[in-house]
């Protein structure tokens, strides 16, 4: 079940300047619980105290936006592509 | 001469260098200028401005630069005009047009925020400048990164209209057309910016980029003879030139520029791509996401980066939103047109459209001044109105056929 994670720049110093990255999971939260264990310090940057991901941060499975399929309960399956990107961007 | 201190962000507060940085690490908010005003207040005076050539450079005190402006030195200072023969079609007593169709050199308010980001990515080094566009901040990164000598590459989504198109091409840009629409060319490009540093105008120059957009607010006070308007209707996409708008009048106001400010500021959207005002309409706390089906490209953001700031912007302020349908988009083209002269492009229709909306709900009062944002050019969106206005009479070329074929 190997998933391939973009990973944005402001978080690459924790996966060691890697702008990509394998993970595991067969949703969202469970991928990024996997990415926790890789990488130590990754989930308290992508959800806040509560578990969920924060305001300011986009997950795209197959290029699709989460929030147009099932938030984090998104299911993953081997081949996919995640990205993670800041929400802060863009404009015209 | 920087009056800027360095980033911090909207968020947690945390503070950043000078760098082209764009999202706080830690939680992910947006990163913004921050200014000595103490400094700036003791400098900058009404006097000071007047002295000054009519371009956005003017309020360069309030820009984020460290040296001298080097893009875009004859961008901005467009018209405020007073539309009275609007004014009688809508039955209002003080209404004007702040009119950015004609802004140097490409015709849209983007020349404001790309004269700031570009004079900003020469700063840090750059030799490479790159942005997703809707199409007018395509034309003008194209345009001025070409007078700047510097490369540029340009991401739009493929179905735009060939205005923007053949805007953009002539200054021989690398033009990547992207199967997509603008959320998606806005997400492949925050994926390129992983890789490739180069400056992204709207991803990582977006804290200098965004503050030129105060500009468009600064003009509308000073040319009103330094004062606030009551109210002021501005079309939304990202939301971010109306959370400007709001912050230059403040800042404004912060520095005894003005002196009083109880400026109501209302969201336009289209009714295809309302993402915005469906939230101000619902009292939501979030933006939800949406796939645009509009005809106002330009404004085809369906899921706006500055979206929470814009309602913010809306509830601070007490003003309101509303949106309008594609054929009152094109009827409001046509009146702006007819009535003032001006030929704006499908924003411009958002704007107006919801301006006349508004004020037949009164939601906006008759007696009061009201400035409608106009941010584009109506020749870059042809296609928006091509079928729904007349034709050319043919005739022969003779008296006869002339006088036969036109009823005088």
């Amino acid at each position: 079940m190997a998933v391939k994670v973009m990973i944005p720049t402001p978080l690459q110093k924790l996966t060691k300047n890697q702008a990509d990255v394998e993970a595991n999971g067969s949703n969202i939260r469970e991928l990024i619980d996997d990415l926790e264990k890789n990488f130590p310090g990754l989930k308290e940057r992508i959800c806040d105290e509560t578990g969920k991901v924060r305001r300011f941060i986009n997950i795209y499975v197959n290029e699709e936006d989460v929030r147009f399929l099932k938030q984090d309960s998104t299911s993953l399956k081997d081949g996919d592509e995640v990205s993670i990107i800041p929400a802060i961007a863009g404009g015209r | 001469m920087s009056y800027v201190k360095g980033l911090k962000c909207r968020e947690c507060g945390r503070e950043y260098p000078k760098e082209p940085l764009y999202v706080c690490e830690y939680c992910f908010g947006p990163l913004e200028a921050v200014y000595d005003y103490e400094r700036i207040k003791k400098k900058l005076t009404k006097e000071l401005i007047e002295s000054r050539p009519e371009n956005l450079w003017r309020y360069k005190e309030l820009l984020p630069l460290d040296g001298e402006q080097t893009c875009g030195l004859n961008s901005g200072f467009t018209p405020l005009i007073r539309a009275r023969n609007l004014e009688k079609a809508l039955g209002v007593k003080e209404l004007y047009i702040k009119d950015d169709s004609v802004c140097h050199p490409t015709l849209s308010f983007k020349d404001r925020v790309v004269s700031v980001a570009l004079s900003k990515a020469k700063e840090f080094g750059f030799n490479t400048v790159a942005c997703a566009s809707t199409g007018n901040l395509a034309n003008s990164v194209a345009a001025q990164a070409a007078v700047a000598g510097l490369k540029r590459y340009i991401f739009i989504p493929a179905n735009l209209e060939l205005g923007k198109v053949v805007g953009a091409l002539i200054y021989n840009p690398i033009l990547v057309a992207v199967e997509g629409n603008y959320d998606q060319v806005n997400r492949l490009c925050s994926e390129i910016a992983t890789i490739y540093k180069w400056a992204f105008v709207n991803i990582n120059i977006r804290p200098y980029y965004a503050e030129g957009s105060k500009t468009y607010g600064y003009e509308i006070a000073e040319q009103l003879g330094w004062k606030a308007p009551k109210h002021i209707i501005v079309p939304c996409a990202g939301g971010s030139l109306i959370t400007k708008i709001w912050k230059g009048l403040k800042e404004f106001k912060a520095l005894g520029l003005i002196d009083r400010l109880q400026t109501k500021i209302y969201a336009a959207q289209a009714t295809g791509c309302s993402p915005i005002v469906t939230a101000i309409k619902e009292n939501a706390e979030i933006i939800k996401p949406v796939k645009p089906n509009t005809i106002a490209k330009s404004l085809a953001i369906g899921n706006p980066a500055d979206g929470v700031y814009a309602l913010a912007t809306v509830k601070e302020t007490g003003g309101w939103a509303e949106d309008v349908s594609d054929d009152e988009i094109v009827e409001a083209i046509k009146l702006l047109a007819v009535t003032e002269g001006i030929f704006t492009e499908t924003a411009g229709g958002v704007t107006l459209g919801v301006a006349k909306k508004l004020i037949e709900q009164g939601r906006i009062p008759k007696d009061e001044s009201i400035v409608v944002s106009i941010t584009g050019n109506g020749l870059k969106t042809q296609e928006a109105v091509v079928e729904k206005i007349g034709k050319p009479i043919k005739i022969k070329p003779n008296i006869a056929h002339f006088e036969e074929s036109v009823k005088i």
